[in-house]
């Protein structure tokens, strides 16, 4: 679990904060401007390559992706499916 | 009632001296966006009278007044002056929608600077694309975005400064870089404004056609009369309103009707600078008690998708007037708000070059659930056979939608473009490139594109513009993008893309590109999809037929390929 969480929050930062810029677990990144609604479609790819699974497109909301912790529950629901 | 009344009436004898009367101006008059929407609103006594409601990430929570904004405008522009900046010089903002965004718009303008605003999410090539076509002289950034302008600025020898506003002291300032404090400035009580006459230009706003790179699309300071009309009758604000335009104003509703429609009637109006989430905007307009609501389609679908349940946590009693812009709104979105807010959003119709509203369904006027409305008072607006390029009479038919010039906020020309912008006229028609119907009572009916232009959440996003750039991914051979449908934002940007020998495709690749295009260009240009293919169709002189991978993806007719490329 410890890992998903890690994997996903430098994947976060990597590709979609600035050079210096850090965030926790709970970070909020829709509501923050981390991450905006086109750029979520990038991270989505990303989950589903990574983690081979396949999320539905009415559960990828910006609520659901609004931090790595929340990313984690969802990632969670379909990986074992 | 509303300020606009009957359409009937109002078309009648219609003249833009209604709006030249009341913000008291006279042809040949001294005539100032930056003065129109602070200075103004303060002599007439509302000084006090809140102008910004702001709530930024993190729930940091601004207020300005009028007199607050008059004063930041005028020390924005008096330390724009003392760089040396003249009229008619481009001064570029590029920032999020903090308040300093705002207030540098009428500062920049007080001077009489040529004020550039740009989509803070763009990326360094699209940047530097837009400040070298328009040779831009100073930019306004945020620390935020300074890297992708360093990336660019030895690029650039027109830009001579790079103001940040929110400089962190610690952090070493490089070439051309100045620090700014708005709030540790000295107030300008009275600042010498530059004597703008109508015809001065005021806002180069940036959008995308289907060749070539994006076009300035130039407006001048008598843009205001149609901007503070159509503000008044189409969004109806009157004195006692909450306003609330959710437009970005690197986009053009964020500056006709973000800041230059509501201040120069001087209405309060907030602005949330906090990404996008049900909750966050009901809670907003909840906390402010926001009677009237400018947003996009796009963001009404979002809203659609996370449920009505979420609409019920809040009283959104206070919300009057609903209006939306940037795409077709469809009938379900306005069926929807009815169920919802109790009252529809209402359809607007125009675009960068028309700088005002055009088209729209007016405040008390009957709504046709999923059409455009009806042209604006004064607005010559028609469907045109697309061979013939004269008027269609006949209801339902479908034609080019366009407009007979003349209006005051309409663009004045292309940046440095003589050629594109005369494109844009045929038998003295101003060419909107859409297509739509016209029904027995007059009503506008939105089709679609008339070119490869992809309209994704209401943004313009040009194929050419994405296509450049993805050749420059080390695996692209060749490119051709177009519009994919989608259900919250209309259209999406789709690539198909041939490899260069040594590649092969695979979902990493697909990330890989994605992720190249957002950063390079923006989120909005961004493949949603991409498609690999051992060839793209062409034509037999080589050119790659689009059109037919348009076709497929939309489930179109595919037409004629007698041109069609043999294997």
């Amino acid at each position: 679990m410890e890992d998903i969480k890690e994997l996903i929050r430098k994947y976060v930062i990597s590709e979609y904060l600035d050079e210096g810029e850090e965030i926790t677990y709970d970070s909020p990144l829709i509501s923050s401007g981390y991450v905006d609604s086109f750029s979520m479609v990038s991270l989505l790819v990303f989950l589903e390559n990574k983690f081979k699974i396949k999320i539905p497109p009415e559960k990828a909301t910006p609520e659901a992706f609004d931090s790595v912790n929340k990313i984690v529950e969802l990632v969670n629901k379909y990986i074992n499916k | 009632m509303s300020n606009f009344g009957l359409y009937e009436e109002r078309i009648k004898d219609f003249n833009w001296s209604i709006a030249e009367k009341e913000l008291e101006y006279r042809d040949g008059n001294v005539l100032n966006i930056g003065w129109y929407c602070s200075d103004r609103i303060c002599l007439k006594g509302k000084a006090g009278k809140t102008a910004l409601i702001y709530e930024g990430f993190g729930g940091i929570k601004k207020r300005y007044t009028f007199n607050d904004i008059r004063i930041a405008g005028n020390v924005i522009g008096n330390f724009l002056r003392n760089l040396g900046i003249k009229s008619e010089d481009r001064v570029c903002l590029f920032m999020d929608r903090i308040p300093e965004l705002y207030l540098s718009f009428l500062g920049g303008l007080k001077i009489g600077a040529i004020v550039q605003p740009l989509f803070s999410a763009f990326g360094e090539e699209s940047l530097f694309i837009r400040l070298e076509n328009a040779q831009t002289r100073a930019i306004i950034t945020q620390s935020k975005h300074l890297s992708k302008v360093r990336k660019i600025r030895d690029r650039l020898p027109h830009l001579e400064f790079i103001i940040i506003v929110d400089h962190v002291i610690t952090k070493k300032l490089e070439s051309r870089e100045i620090a700014f404090s708005l709030h540790e400035s000295a107030p300008v009580e009275n600042l010498e404004i530059f004597p703008a006459t109508a015809e001065s230009p005021s806002v180069l706003h940036y959008t995308s056609g289907t060749t070539g790179q994006p076009k300035g699309v130039k407006h001048v300071h008598y843009s205001i009369i149609a901007q503070y009309l159509t503000t008044k009758w189409v969004l109806d604000l009157q004195e006692d309103d909450i306003y609330w335009c959710t437009a970005d104003p690197g986009w053009v509703t964020g500056t006709s009707y973000g800041i230059i429609g509501p201040w120069s009637l001087g209405i309060t109006q907030c602005v949330l600078d906090a990404g996008f989430s049900a909750q966050t905007w009901y809670k907003f307009i909840y906390d402010n008690k926001i009677t009237v609501w400018y947003s996009a389609p796009t963001a009404i679908r979002s809203l659609m998708r996370a449920g009505d349940e979420i609409v019920r946590e809040f009283n959104l009693s206070s919300l009057r007037h609903l209006a939306s812009v940037g795409e077709p709104l469809n009938s379900e979105a306005v069926i929807w708000s009815i169920k919802m807010f109790g009252k529809p959003f209402h359809d607007t119709f125009w675009q960068t070059e028309t700088g005002c509203i055009m088209i729209t369904n007016f405040p008390g006027m009957k709504v046709k659930p999923g059409s455009m409305g009806k042209p604006f008072p004064g607005i010559t607006g028609v469907v045109l056979d697309p061979k013939k390029y004269e008027p269609i009479i006949e209801p339902g038919k479908i034609g080019l939608i366009a407009f007979r010039p003349g209006w005051p906020s309409m663009m004045r020309n292309y940046w440095n473009n003589e050629e594109k912008y005369k494109e844009k006229f045929v038998n003295g028609w101003y060419l909107s490139g859409d297509r739509s119907s016209i029904d027995n009572e007059g009503y506008f009916w939105f089709v679609g594109r008339d070119d490869d232009v992809i309209n994704t959440g209401g943004h313009l996003v040009s194929p050419f513009e994405v296509e450049s750039a993805l050749l420059e991914h080390p695996a692209v051979g060749e490119s051709a993008v177009v519009a994919k449908p989608d259900v919250i934002n209309m259209e999406v940007v789709k690539a198909f893309i041939t490899l260069k020998p040594g590649f092969s495709p695979g979902p990493d690749l697909e990330l890989e590109i994605m992720n190249f295009i957002r950063k390079k260009l923006s989120p909005l240009a961004m493949p949603q999809a991409v498609e690999f293919m051992d060839k793209l169709p062409k034509t037999r002189s080589g050119k790659i037929l689009r059109r037919l991978l348009h076709a497929k993806e939309w489930g179109e007719e595919i037409g004629d390929i007698s041109t069609l490329e043999n294997d």
